[in-house]
């Protein structure tokens, strides 16, 4: 009798039920986790300078929203300069024109290798270098004569300074996404009769997204977090109005907390979002039907 | 005689210091089906590549339908075209490359209308009444909103004949079409380039389906080194070589 007829006459076989392996490991490990983490909450909970009623105070205090929106509108601004110019600069990177190849290099290579503290420092005292702009012909008669003390306000020295160091960033993401394409898109674009602008357009970008899209979310959370540095060239945002309450009631940890709260709160929001993003550029990425 | 589809004469590229065509000869009428056979690195791919000028050649002439491809010739001089006039051009030739290439962010229907739409200016509606009709004539009706990773290959490469035919074009280049598909998918879209051919296209295919090239073509070319070895017939090239060189090949393909 073979051994095939052997297990056919009896039905499905009985359903292993061996004894597991011992793992002590885990067992340690998580009891580890469990005490450092009780231990953890129990001092956050029972500590009382931490002040917990203080943070529910101020959580929503008009000059707190105050600080947050402004940290929102620098966020948005900012990340809106870094994208536009990140194309730009990653387009005139692959540009077959040496000279506007290189000048975009030198740009992403200037804003890259300085600190956007120290840029935006700069940009609050551009006023000492230039204190008079003209807007007119090139070495010619200028039109308006703006003052640049009035001009660049704390808020507008914030947005161009993280704006511009971020379009040197957003320009290498771009262009690793731009070169993540595999290049027989671009021949069978032109084939059909695009232009180089269509074909970058329509078939090269929006493929190019899907890998631009997750290191921008990452750019999106990091510069919210990074406006707080604007708190230094006195830019009313979230940690600065912060600042400005523990100045007068000494109150330092739980407005620092306050500010958090809210940093945490949005930077979650982008995650979310992100995640839709990513789902929508995704498509045509998988076999599964949506 | 009429005009020929494709004229070249003496077409020399080179790579850099590599010369990868040493003068290409031939002459496509209207109508015809040309096979071009020959072993890989013999410039085949790259001479289809000159026809439609995503390459540029450094000497000799190329004329498609009796226009200089990529030049304007003005008294003895030679004028670059404008970007402008070279797409328009490409337009009206259809390209089928060996890997596809189709846009994978667009279904199947978006890929055939993505170019009628920005390049022609046709109508959404029209364009895709239409990119339907020619989808349903590769035979994939029931697949207008699938996504390239969703196809086979030979779907995949069905789509891809679909999305140059419509541009409507006057010559169709095609680029080892079944080189990278599984041997039972080869068949369907070797079916397809055959309903066309019947169909009168003008036809350039760049091939290792011997059994194809004997049974469609009008004119099988046998290119090595950078150079036309042998041309005429299906019957007499594949038939009766005369060329050490096509024997050498034949022996191993077949």
């Amino acid at each position: 009798m073979s051994s095939s007829e052997a297990t056919s006459g009896s039905g499905p076989p009985e359903e292993i039920r061996a004894v597991p392996v011992r793992r002590p490991g885990r067992w340690i490990a998580a009891a580890i986790v469990v005490v450092v983490a009780a231990a953890l909450i129990r001092s956050v909970v029972t500590n009382p300078r931490f002040e917990w009623s203080v943070v529910g105070n101020y959580l929503f205090d008009q000059r707190i929203l105050e600080g947050l929106v402004v940290t929102i509108e620098l966020t948005v601004i900012a990340m809106a300069i870094g994208v536009v110019l990140g194309v730009l600069l990653a387009v005139m990177r692959v540009s077959s024109n040496p000279l506007v190849s290189r000048a975009s290099w030198l740009y992403i290579w200037f804003f890259r290798g300085t600190p956007v503290l120290v840029q935006l420092l700069f940009w609050y005292n551009i006023a000492a270098l230039y204190p008079k702009l003209g807007l007119g012909i090139p070495f010619g008669p200028a039109f308006v004569h703006p003052d640049v003390n009035t001009l660049i306000t704390a808020f507008r020295a914030a947005v161009l300074g993280l704006g511009l160091n971020e379009g040197a960033y957003m320009a290498e993401i771009v262009r690793a996404g731009m070169i993540s394409v595999d290049e027989g898109q671009a021949h069978a674009a032109q084939s059909l009769g695009m232009t180089r602008v269509q074909t970058m357009r329509r078939i090269v970008l929006p493929q190019a997204m899907r890998v631009i899209i997750p290191p921008t979310g990452n750019e999106t959370i990091s510069m919210l977090k990074t406006t707080s540095l604007a708190s230094v060239i006195a830019v009313t945002e979230l940690l600065y109005s912060a600042e400005q309450i523990f100045a007068v009631n000494y109150k330092t940890i739980p407005l620092l907390i306050t500010a958090s709260v809210w940093y945490i709160v949005c930077t979650s929001i982008l995650y979310v979002g992100q995640h839709h993003l990513e789902r929508y550029f995704g498509r045509g990425a998988t076999r599964e039907v949506r | 005689m009429s005009t020929p589809m494709v004229n070249a004469e003496s077409v020399h590229k080179r790579f850099g210091r590599q010369e990868v065509l040493k003068g290409i000869t031939l002459s496509v009428a209207p109508g015809e089906v040309m096979c071009l056979l020959g072993p890989s690195g013999s410039g085949k791919s790259t001479f289809l590549r000159c026809i439609n000028h995503l390459e540029k050649i450094q000497a000799g002439r190329l004329f498609v339908d009796g226009e200089l491809v990529g030049y304007r010739q003005v008294g003895e001089k030679l004028h670059e075209l404008h970007e402008r006039e070279v797409t328009h051009k490409r337009a009206e030739i259809g390209m089928v490359f060996q890997h596809f290439n189709l846009f994978p962010h667009m279904t199947a229907l978006g890929n055939v209308t993505c170019a009628p739409m920005c390049v022609k200016k046709i109508g959404r509606e029209q364009a895709r009444e239409r990119g339907a009709e020619l989808l349903g004539r590769v035979g994939l009706a029931d697949k207008l909103d699938a996504y390239p990773a969703q196809l086979s290959g030979g779907q995949q490469q069905r789509v891809a004949i679909a999305r140059a035919l419509a541009m409507e074009p006057k010559l169709m280049l095609f680029d080892e079409p079944t080189s990278a598909l599984d041997p039972e998918l080869v068949g369907e879209v070797l079916a397809v380039m055959k309903q066309l051919a019947g169909a009168g296209m003008t036809m350039i295919v760049v091939t290792h389906e011997i059994g194809f090239a004997r049974e469609v073509a009008d004119t099988v070319v046998f290119m090595d080194g950078g150079v036309v070895v042998e041309s005429g017939p299906p019957a007499d090239v594949l038939g009766n070589p005369r060329n050490e060189r096509t024997r050498a090949f034949l022996s191993k393909v077949l």
